[in-house]
């Protein structure tokens, strides 16, 4: 296990380094540290070969996505791409390069050499291929460490993969082979998280989901309303939002697992909104007007009895999202005063205070799993409306921005890897949704189809 | 016939002098027959006493004969000749010789006179035809009513707010205080109806926020209005936050347009 360490890619901890403008609250691996990875395309043999672009395509994504290595470019690669461990060979001798003259680009490939010197100066390469068993299509690959002299040391694994004769069943061994690399550097993998939204799509806006990198998207909700706001239950069994079903803003709860909607009672106000949930799913934080007056912050059984009011201020709380690791504390958005602020409270109401300085106006709180960091949207610095995303730690109140007014930034969520937010921006004339490392980078779009918002990452 | 019966009783008469003639012939032949006793003389007829002139109805008109419903008509009558009893049926009774009377028939109607006196009786009848009157002209057609949407969007205005803000404007004093005429009057003629207060936002804030925003502004406006005497039940408030901007330009003119709260017919 010694190249695991060496590589110095365990980079998921949440580090603290808060040194100026280039601090970072979550070190996901810096760029000249991380360790470089060939990933040539793989072939399949015969009916198996009609599916590799997509296999191709989808191992690349998952592997560049992790934000773990630096990808060498597919350009740099040797002619000869080995598809089976057997087919490297030991290295040749250093070709005879004249003095002073860089080295040709190597027409080999079958050695490891080839790949870990330049011009690819790859640390670990994937290879494999695939074919077809029983009308299955079936996956052999190797992550080997590109860095050692022998394929004895140099292979980190090998696994063969089933998946089905199609698209899918692509998709699905090179999402499982890609997970198996991350997980060799302690990621936690994304492949098989979902993206819950809002898109306007179809005319009205709806819940939606799509796989974590933006692959099939499809209609939750069929309310031909305003549905929008959702939020997914820590431990994945419910998502909750926001309907105009009969005409007033209304909590509305399914479930994840059969899809049906679940019992709420919402409360004779002209408001019921905004609902999420506590780390075990049986409560909800919800901003309600239940009162008269001002929306305000209540909590509720995930039924809707039990009603108790968290906050009494003559301002506007919305927007309370509790702690999912503690189940303690709530952070809310509150105009009490004066523009739209971010506030922290323990889950009984007290303890009140302001996180955000003021400045701007600040929403979107979105905790991160580990729950001393929230995600959220702050105008600090810009004109009013010009959201960007910031991430804060919620003891010392430091924050880092993580874009820099490209577009209209909102509605940050973290992934459950802790290393990813998904978010939208307006970045032309439609909003849509694009992921990033929690560093800023990394920054993918997943939409394109109609308005898509208020991205919410599950698992 | 009486021709016929008068020749057939000259032959027989005939027959029966032959007859005769043949027996005195036969028997008489030796005795004289005495002359026929001369025919009596007529007895001079005893005139009868001269009998009282039968009445008679020397006229009896209608006119005009034919009237519309509850218009009259006037019986003109005379009556000559000695008579007892004049009468008018029906209706009028008795009346005298001459005269004329004006009736108002519902419906066509025949009227008899009858005259009786010892010398007789005549009677004679009118018809006076009535016709239904035509029917009055309808009403001339009531201004159709507006509908309650007609009337939102024709007397009523939107109220406007500042930025981030709910409190009225003093513009959305006035406007309001013109509105809330506006409703009462309208709760007069449709009891039933009922308003949305739709609050709106601009696009600025988040939209989670704007949704508490918005229900603040058409909450605000709500208690306004109940101060004005608007009914309490009859305003509901609804917050579209962001979510349904009447403008979707980015500049102050256009959020101005948003920052509002819009009158709608409920439910």
């Amino acid at each position: 296990m010694r190249w695991r360490f060496a590589a110095g890619l365990s980079t998921v901890s949440i580090a603290a380094i808060l040194a100026g403008q280039t601090s970072v609250l979550i070190e996901v691996g810096k760029a000249g540290e991380k360790g470089a990875i060939a990933v040539p395309d793989f072939r399949g043999s015969g009916a198996a070969q009609q599916f590799m672009g997509t296999f191709n395509q989808v191992l690349w994504s998952d592997i560049e996505q992790s934000g773990l290595f630096r990808m060498v470019a597919k350009s740099m690669y040797p002619l000869n791409v080995p598809q089976r461990p057997e087919e490297i060979r030991a290295a040749a001798p250093a070709p005879a390069g004249r003095r002073g003259q860089p080295s040709a680009p190597p027409v080999g490939g079958l050695a490891l050499r080839d790949w870990s010197g330049p011009p690819v100066n790859a640390n670990y390469l994937a290879i494999g291929y695939t074919g077809v068993q029983n009308n299955q299509l079936v996956l052999f690959a190797w992550l080997l460490n590109a860095g050692q002299p022998d394929l004895a040391n140099a292979q980190i694994f090998g696994k063969i993969y089933l998946g089905s004769l199609d698209e899918a069943g692509a998709r699905k061994v090179a999402h499982d082979f890609g997970c198996d690399i991350l997980k060799q550097f302690g990621a936690e993998c994304l492949a098989g998280t979902k993206i819950y939204f809002v898109s306007d799509r179809t005319g009205t806006k709806e819940i939606w989901s799509m796989d974590y990198d933006g692959s099939n998207q499809k209609p939750f909700t069929k309310y031909r309303t305003i549905t929008t706001m959702p939020a997914v239950s820590p431990e994945g069994s419910k998502i909750a939002f926001t309907s105009f079903l009969r005409g007033q803003p209304e909590i509305v709860i399914h479930s994840l697992e059969t899809g049906r909607r679940l019992l709420f009672v919402n409360q004779r106000a002209s408001m019921n909104a905004q609902p999420s949930f506590t780390p075990d799913g049986q409560h909800v934080v919800f901003s309600s007007t239940a009162a008269g007056g001002y929306a305000q912050i209540y909590i509720a059984s995930a039924n809707g009895s039990g009603l108790r009011r968290l906050t009494t201020a003559r301002a506007i709380d919305v927007e309370p999202k509790v702690n999912p690791k503690t189940g303690r504390d709530i952070v809310f958005v509150s105009g009490r005063s004066g523009p739209q602020q971010i506030y922290r409270m323990n889950i009984d109401g007290a303890d009140i205070g302001r996180l955000t300085t003021g400045e701007g106006e600040a929403a979107n709180p979105s905790w991160h799993p580990g729950g001393q960091l929230i995600a959220f949207a702050w105008t600090r610095g810009f004109e009013p409306g010009n959201f960007n995303i910031f991430v804060m730690d919620v003891a010392t109140r430091q924050v880092v921005q993580l874009t820099h007014g490209a577009g209209r930034n909102e509605n940050p969520s973290w992934a459950p890897d802790g290393r990813h937010i998904v978010f939208s921006s307006k970045r032309g004339r439609a909003t849509q949704i694009y992921t990033m490392l929690a560093d800023g980078s990394q920054v993918k779009q997943l939409t394109t189809q109609g308005n898509n918002i208020m991205p919410v990452w599950s698992r | 016939m009486g021709s016929k019966t008068i020749r057939s009783s000259h032959r027989k008469i005939g027959a029966m002098l032959l007859a005769l003639t043949l027996v005195f012939a036969a028997e008489g032949c030796k005795k004289k027959v005495p002359p026929p006793p001369p025919p009596p003389t007529p007895v001079e007829p005893v005139k009868p006493p001269p009998k009282p002139a039968a009445p008679k109805i020397s006229e009896f008109e209608a006119e005009p004969s034919t009237v519309e419903r509850g218009q009259p008509s006037t019986l003109r009558w005379a009556v000559t000749g000695q008579a007892t009893e004049i009468t008018i049926a029906p209706g009028l009774g008795t009346v005298s010789a001459t005269g004329n009377r004006q009736v108002f028939p519902s419906s066509t109607t025949q009227y008899t006179l009858t005259a009786k006196g010892p010398g007789g009786a005549d009677s004679r009848s009118v018809t006076v035809t009535v016709t239904q009157p035509a029917p009055p002209p309808p009403p001339p057609e009531p201004t159709p009513r507006r509908t309650i949407s007609q009337i939102l969007a024709e007397d009523v205005k939107d109220v406007y707010f500042d930025y981030d803000k709910s409190e009225i404007r003093e513009d959305a004093r006035a406007q309001l205080a013109r509105n809330a005429d506006v409703f009462k009057q309208l709760f007069q003629e449709y009891p039933n109806a009922a308003l949305v207060l739709e609050g709106h936002c601009d696009e600025r804030g988040s939209a989670e926020y704007n949704l508490g925003l918005g229900d603040r502004r058409a909450t605000a406006v709500r208690e306004f209005l109940i101060q004005l005497g608007v009914p309490t039940d009859k305003l509901k408030p609804v917050s579209y936050g962001k979510e349904r901007p009447q403008c979707t330009e980015s500049n102050e003119s256009c959020w101005q347009m948003n920052r509002r709260v819009h009158f709608s017919a409920g439910s």
